[in-house]
C-alpha cells in the first residue's frame, strides 16, 4: 500500500455554479421575443420559398428505365436469375445469401434476421413474368425454367449474364451463341413488361394497396441506371451523396459527419464500412449526449474562452474574474 | 395546498393523489419562473435568441407540415400551391436546423450543463437527434427521385447494424407514418421537457461566476 498526499479537496474543487435565480435581473419580455421570432421565421421562410422553391425531380419509373437503358434492364433481369445482383447476394434482412456486415465481432445484421424476405430471382423476375398472358413463347420458357434444377438455372443465367457483359454495349442482340436455356426469352420479356409500365404494380405488393416499395427499389438499385443518374447529379456515395439532394439545394447538411466518414479510409475502402460508420457515429453521439459527465470534454469551454464574448457585458462589470 | 371547504364539507385528505400530483407539478418550476418577466442581467447576448428562434421555426415546420398532410402525399407533385407549401416546409426545416445548431454550439461554449443542467443538455441533444431522424424520413416520404436514391443508399447503413430489419427505408408507407406522427410526437415531448427544464433551472450563470455574485446562498449543483 502506498501513501499519497493529496491537496485538501476544498483547494482543488471549483466553486459550485450558483443558482441563476439569485442574480440581479432586468426586464425581459419573453412573449414579445417569441412573437417577433415567429414573425421573422415565417417571413424568412416565405421569402426563401418564393425565391428558391424546392426540388422535385420525378421518380424513375420502370418504363423510364426500360426506355432509357433497355440493355441494363435485360442485364439486371439475367443477374437476378443468376443470383449475382446486389439484392440476390445481400443477406439479412432480405435473404440468407450472405451473413451481412459485422460491427467488430457482433453480427448485428444476422441477429436481426431475415425479416423482409426477398428471393430476387423469383420475386423480382419470375413472379412478374408469370402474370403475363398471351405470350406462348414466354409461357414455354417459364415452364422450362421451373422444370430445371437450381444448378441448371444458375448455369443458364450465369452464362447469359457473362455473355451480356461481353457483348458490345451489353446489347442482347449481339450476344455470342451459347447454352442459355430460357433466360434470353425471359429477360427480353421482362424488358417488355417493364416498358409496358405494369412492372411496379406486379412488384410492389400482392395486395390492392401497393404501399411497400421494397421490391421495386431493390430491383431498380440492382441495375446501374439509378446510380448513373445519381452520379450525374453528384449524389454518389463517394460524392457526399446521401446528405445532398437534386439541384442546388442545401439537402441535409446536418448529416455531414455521417457522410464524411464514407469519404476517407479505412471506411471508403472497407467492405464493412456501413457497420463501422454506424458504430463510430453511435459512439460519437453517446459522447455528445454525455458531454456534461466526461472529464476533459466538458472543460473545453473553459480552455477556449468563447464565453468571454457571450458574457462580455458581465465580465466587463466583474473584472475580478478575468484571468 | 387544498381547496377551501365549507363547514359541512369534509376536507380533502392530504394523502389525495390529486393533491399530491398538483403539489408535485407546482414544484417542477419555481414560483413565477414558468413565464417570468425578468431575466438575469448577464443574459445579454444575441446567442440567446437562437433558442426561441428554434422553437419558432419548429412551429412553422409543424404548421407547413400540417398543410402538406391535408393535401396528401401526391398533392405537392401536381399542384403549384402544393409545391409552394412544400417549399415552405423545406425552408422552414433548413432554418430550424440552422438555428438549432447555432443554439447547440452556443450552449456548448457556455458549458450550459453546469448547475444541475445536464438533463437540459441531454434532452437538447436528443431533440437534435430526433429532428435528424424526422427530416430524414421526410426526404424518404417525398415520392420522387431523391426518395428513391436516398432510400436505396441509406438502407445499407441501417441493415448493417440490424435496424433495417425493423425500420425499412424502402417502405415509404412506414417512413411517412414515422415522419408525420411518431417522430413529431417524440420531438414534441422531448422539446416540452427541455423547455420545462430550462424554466426550472433558469439561464446558466457565466463561467467563473460565484455564489457571491448571487443574492441567494448556493444550494448545490453540478460543478
Amino acid at each position: 500500500m502506498t501513501t499519497t498526499t493529496a491537496a485538501p479537496p476544498a483547494a482543488r474543487r471549483r466553486p459550485r455554479t450558483p443558482d441563476s435565480h439569485g442574480f440581479p435581473t432586468r426586464p425581459y419580455d419573453l412573449v414579445k421575443e417569441f412573437v417577433v421570432a415567429i414573425i421573422v421565421v415565417a417571413l424568412l421562410t416565405v421569402g426563401l420559398a418564393a425565391a428558391f422553391s424546392s426540388p422535385d425531380e420525378k421518380a424513375i419509373t420502370m418504363s423510364d428505365w426500360a426506355a432509357a437503358a433497355p440493355n441494363d434492364v435485360v442485364a439486371t433481369a439475367a443477374g437476378e436469375l443468376a443470383g449475382t445482383t446486389t439484392s440476390a447476394s445481400y443477406g439479412p434482412p432480405y435473404n440468407t445469401a450472405a451473413e451481412g456486415q459485422k460491427l467488430g465481432p457482433l453480427p448485428l445484421a444476422k441477429w436481426a434476421g431475415v425479416r423482409i424476405p426477398v428471393n430476387s430471382a423469383q420475386d423480382l423476375v419470375v413472379t412478374p413474368l408469370s402474370h403475363v398472358t398471351g405470350n406462348a413463347t414466354l409461357t414455354a420458357a417459364l415452364a422450362t425454367w421451373k422444370a430445371a434444377t437450381p444448378d441448371q438455372q444458375t448455369a443458364w443465367a450465369s452464362a447469359y449474364s457473362d455473355a451480356l457483359s461481353k457483348a458490345p454495349n451489353g446489347d442482347p442482340t449481339q450476344v455470342a451463341t451459347g447454352d442459355y436455356g430460357p433466360v434470353p426469352t425471359m429477360s427480353q420479356a421482362f424488358l417488355t413488361v417493364a416498358s409496358s409500365g405494369g412492372l411496379e404494380g406486379m412488384l410492389a405488393s400482392s395486395t390492392f394497396y401497393g404501399i411497400d416499395q421494397t421490391r421495386p427499389l431493390l430491383l431498380l438499385s440492382d441495375g446501374s441506371y439509378l446510380e448513373d443518374q445519381a452520379r450525374a447529379r453528384h449524389l454518389g456515395g463517394d460524392q457526399w451523396g446521401m446528405m445532398n439532394e437534386t439541384g442546388n439545394y442545401p439537402g441535409q447538411p446536418w448529416m455531414w459527419l455521417y457522410t464524411f466518414w464514407y469519404q476517407i479510409p479505412p471506411f471508403s475502402t472497407s467492405s464493412n464500412a456501413d457497420a463501422l460508420v454506424w458504430g463510430l457515429m453511435m459512439l460519437l453521439t453517446l459522447l455528445l449526449v454525455l458531454v456534461p459527465f466526461i472529464p476533459g470534454l466538458r472543460s473545453i469551454p473553459r480552455w477556449i474562452p468563447v464565453h468571454r464574448i457571450i458574457w462580455r457585458d458581465w465580465y466587463r462589470d466583474h473584472p475580478r474574474r478575468r484571468t | 395546498m387544498t381547496a377551501a371547504t365549507g363547514a359541512d364539507e369534509a376536507p380533502t385528505p392530504p394523502t389525495s393523489w390529486t393533491v399530491r400530483t398538483r403539489t408535485r407539478i407546482s414544484r417542477i418550476v419555481p414560483q413565477g419562473q414558468a413565464l417570468p418577466d425578468r431575466q438575469p442581467a448577464y443574459m445579454s447576448s444575441w446567442i440567446y435568441v437562437f433558442g426561441v428562434l428554434t422553437i419558432a421555426a419548429l412551429l412553422v415546420v409543424i404548421a407547413t407540415g400540417v398543410l402538406l398532410a391535408i393535401g396528401g402525399v401526391a398533392w405537392w407533385h401536381v399542384s403549384p400551391a402544393g409545391h409552394f407549401v412544400n417549399s415552405l416546409h423545406l425552408w422552414s426545416v433548413e432554418l430550424f436546423f440552422a438555428f438549432m445548431v447555432i443554439h447547440l454550439w452556443g450552449k456548448f461554449w457556455m458549458a450550459a450543463w453546469r448547475g444541475n443542467r445536464a438533463l437540459t443538455w441531454m434532452t437538447g441533444v436528443l431533440a437534435f437527434l430526433g429532428s435528424i431522424g424526422t427530416a430524414f424520413t421526410g426526404y424518404l416520404s417525398q415520392s420522387n427521385f431523391d426518395s428513391q436514391w436516398i432510400s436505396t443508399q441509406a438502407k445499407d447503413g441501417l441493415n448493417a447494424v440490424g435496424v433495417g430489419a425493423y425500420f425499412n427505408v424502402l417502405n415509404p408507407g412506414q417512413m411517412l407514418v414515422w415522419h408525420v406522427t411518431l417522430l413529431p410526437l417524440l420531438i414534441g415531448l422531448i422539446v416540452a421537457i427541455h423547455l420545462v427544464l430550462v424554466r426550472r433551472h433558469g439561464i446558466v450563470p457565466p463561467l467563473e461566476a460565484e455564489a457571491a455574485d448571487a443574492n441567494l446562498a448556493d444550494e448545490g449543483g453540478a460543478r
